[in-house]
């Protein structure tokens, strides 16, 4: 595997976590449990949506093929899509969907913080803008687990559930191969590893406050980096790509 | 209060108006122009928040990301105006809850358009173009509606709405320009919207109940006749500009009065929709109590979350 | 169904440095962050802002409208308050 094939690969796990996850919450759009939080995870999502607009246009440079970052987005099969499971889960309830945005954050802030230095410019460049918006994501979904772990009864036992069950994908974040030991070694991407323990830490710290706690097994749910997916993402593409596979070729 | 106080106080007020003076929301105010207000308001508040979910509906297959985004953008800022109008009804002592209350229970109503299906793509541009562009022929005179907080939040909406016409528009353009299949995507759309949009300014002059007093309290400018004419004079030639059709064979333009003649709306259809049975008042009405009655355990758990905490800093203070 | 509603807030933007905080509007939030946090996304989702206060609605004291009268009427007879008062000999500079 050459440098640029690593670069390319990356990049596209990158932006397929971005949209799969900004899809997601778009799907709350009109249905929020209160008309500001309606507002708060609309702009969560489109902050996701613009950074896989940049991914998905950085890695079409990469690749050189003439394709686009429409192309890349909307014109891939299931198999070729490389985002962590996690954030392909239903959103279930609004407890649910914080919890996975929360663990997402977590480790996404982290990532970017490596990225920011980068000896790639181009993805130093787009971390130190993605890192703003990550920042106050983490906020937004912490402040949120705190309240609805620490709140009522039906609360703290919803988002609880959401936890345990989610847990399962932790693991998968921190997935790595030949992709990531490629670009370690050129210092494009940070080593996930180095982060593991801060990551783990971080999320005890709040979840301990929000008297909620992760299960003592660690489950090690892999796949979806390699495009081995759920069952749910074919529906979610089946939506996505609905209009490009309709009238294929056509300018929207 | 002694009824020739109540007399003198409503010349007052009514000399205000007539002042150009706005009315802010602690001075005195007759009852019955509160609650035209409040009617008023939270009718259109509704319409925003309502109006989210025929475009929402749309949001999961946008067909490009750019598309996507601005499309989610656009909705977000309809999020957004029914809170500002939210607010504004707020001012008047109308609770955000009550308000949104009678929607659910059908004791208020929303703009009509948002009971029609979105079938195709080609219907986010009929949207934007069509009924946001309807809408701005409503909003931009009540920026200077009487009422203080009601007009900046008008101030503040119509701000933020110009954009939207205008990517609709684009969207409409882009299909009238594409390939056959997107034309006629495109013409059948604008079958379907022509007429529910030309609706949305209410009943005839003739036939509407409240638009005499709501003048003479400066909370409209323009009756929905002379709305309707403004919106027909702006639209059609810009159908004729992309080569789309209006779907009215009446519609000619008249060298007399400088305006376009136009057809005679179904006032059967109008009336059905609005009062409750058109294609979609049961679906709209119906996600949003869901959205409320699912949220249910969130807004009061961040309630007692609160609580907990303020009682916890006490203690350490 | 039983109410379950959060307490209004009222919000004050700065536009810019060198400006005051101006109030914008109103929301609806269970605490401090949150009310920061839904002002941020109902009140400066176009770069409206670059610091934001919230009051909880309660908290505001307002003076009565009824009162209007006794509170702002007698500063109108004092002109001598205003520079356009005084009268300055022609070929004066800089007052």
């Amino acid at each position: 595997m050459t440098k640029q094939e690593a670069l390319f690969e990356f990049l596209l796990r990158k932006a397929d976590d971005s949209l799969i996850l900004g899809h997601r919450l778009s799907e709350w759009c009109g249905h929020g449990p209160i008309l500001e939080e309606d507002i708060a995870l609309t702009n969560i999502s489109l902050d996701l949506i613009g950074q896989a607009t940049e991914l998905y246009k950085y890695a079409a440079e990469v690749e050189g093929k003439g394709r686009t970052e429409d192309d890349l987005a909307f014109l891939r099969i299931e198999r070729e899509y490389k985002n962590v499971l996690l954030v392909e889960q239903l959103n279930g309830d609004f407890g649910k969907t914080i919890v996975r945005q929360f663990f997402f954050d977590h480790f996404e802030h982290l990532l970017y913080e490596g990225l920011m230095n980068s000896t790639d410019e181009r993805i130093s460049a787009i971390a130190t803008k993605t890192i703003k918006e990550i920042k106050y994501h983490l906020r937004h979904s912490s402040e949120w687990v705190i309240r609805l772990g620490d709140g009522t009864e039906e609360s703290h036992n919803r988002v609880q559930a959401s936890v345990t069950d989610l847990s399962r994908f932790i693991n998968e974040l921190f997935f790595q191969d030949e992709v990531d030991e490629i670009l370690i070694n050129e210092g494009i991407i940070p080593d996930v590893k180095t982060f593991r323990v801060a990551f783990e830490n971080n999320m005890n710290k709040i979840l301990e406050e929000a008297t909620l706690s992760l299960p003592e097994e660690k489950w090690q749910l892999s796949g979806g980096r390699k495009g081995v997916h759920s069952e749910h993402l074919g529906y979610l593409l089946a939506e996505l790509q609905y209009m490009q596979r309709t009238y294929p070729g056509m300018e929207w | 209060m002694e009824k020739n106080n109540l007399d003198s106080l409503d010349t007052i007020f009514q000399d205000k108006v007539d002042r150009e003076i706005k009315i802010e929301p602690k001075d005195y105010m007759p009852d019955a122009y509160r609650k035209t207000l409040i009617r008023q308001i939270s009718q259109h508040a509704h319409s925003e928040i309502v109006g989210q979910l025929p475009e929402a509906n749309w949001v999961t297959r946008a067909p490009n990301l750019r598309r996507k985004a601005v499309l989610l953008a656009k909705i977000q800022d309809e999020a957004g105006h029914g809170l500002y109008l939210y607010s504004a009804v707020e001012t008047l002592g109308a609770d955000r809850e009550d308000t949104i209350d009678d929607l659910h229970e059908g004791r208020a109503k929303y703009s009509s358009i948002f009971n029609y299906p979105t079938l195709t793509w080609a219907d986010m541009g009929m949207v934007g173009w069509l009924v946001d562009g309807a809408a701005i022929m409503n909003q931009v005179p009540l920026c200077r509606c009487s009422y203080g907080p009601y007009a900046r939040a008008m101030v503040r909406v119509c701000k933020e709405e110009s954009f939207h016409q205008r990517q609709g528009f684009e969207i409409v353009t882009q299909l009238a320009q594409g390939t056959p299949v997107q034309k006629e995507m495109a013409q059948e759309a604008l079958n379907r919207w022509w007429w529910p949009a030309l609706m949305m300014f209410g009943p005839n002059d003739a036939d509407s109940t409240h638009t005499a007093q709501s003048m003479k309290w400066k909370i409209k400018r323009h009756t929905n006749d002379e709305l309707r004419q403004m919106f027909v004079d702006a639209t059609v030639p810009q159908a004729e500009l992309i080569g789309l059709k209006i779907p009215d064979n009446d519609l000619k333009f008249n060298e007399e009065t400088g305006h376009y003649d136009f057809g005679e709306i179904d006032w059967d259809e109008f009336w059905q929709v609005v009062k409750g049975y058109g294609p979609c008042n049961t679906e709209r009405v119906s996600a949003r109590k869901k959205a409320k009655e699912d949220g249910l355990w969130v807004r009061e758990a961040a309630n007692v979350y609160a609580e907990k905490r303020a009682r916890r800093n006490k203690k350490v203070s | 169904m039983s109410k379950i509603e959060w307490p209004l807030w009222e919000v004050f933007i700065r536009s810019k440095q060198g400006l005051s905080h101006k109030h914008v509007g109103s929301l609806r939030a269970a605490d401090e962050e949150m009310a920061i946090n839904n002002a941020r996304d109902v009140y400066t989702r176009r770069s409206e802002g670059i610091s934001i206060w919230v009051v909880e609605s309660k908290n505001v004291v307002a003076s009565d409208p009824s009162e209007a009268g006794p509170l702002f009427e007698p500063a109108n007879s004092k002109a001598y308050r205003h520079p356009t008062f005084y009268e300055v000999p022609e070929g004066i500079k800089h007052m």
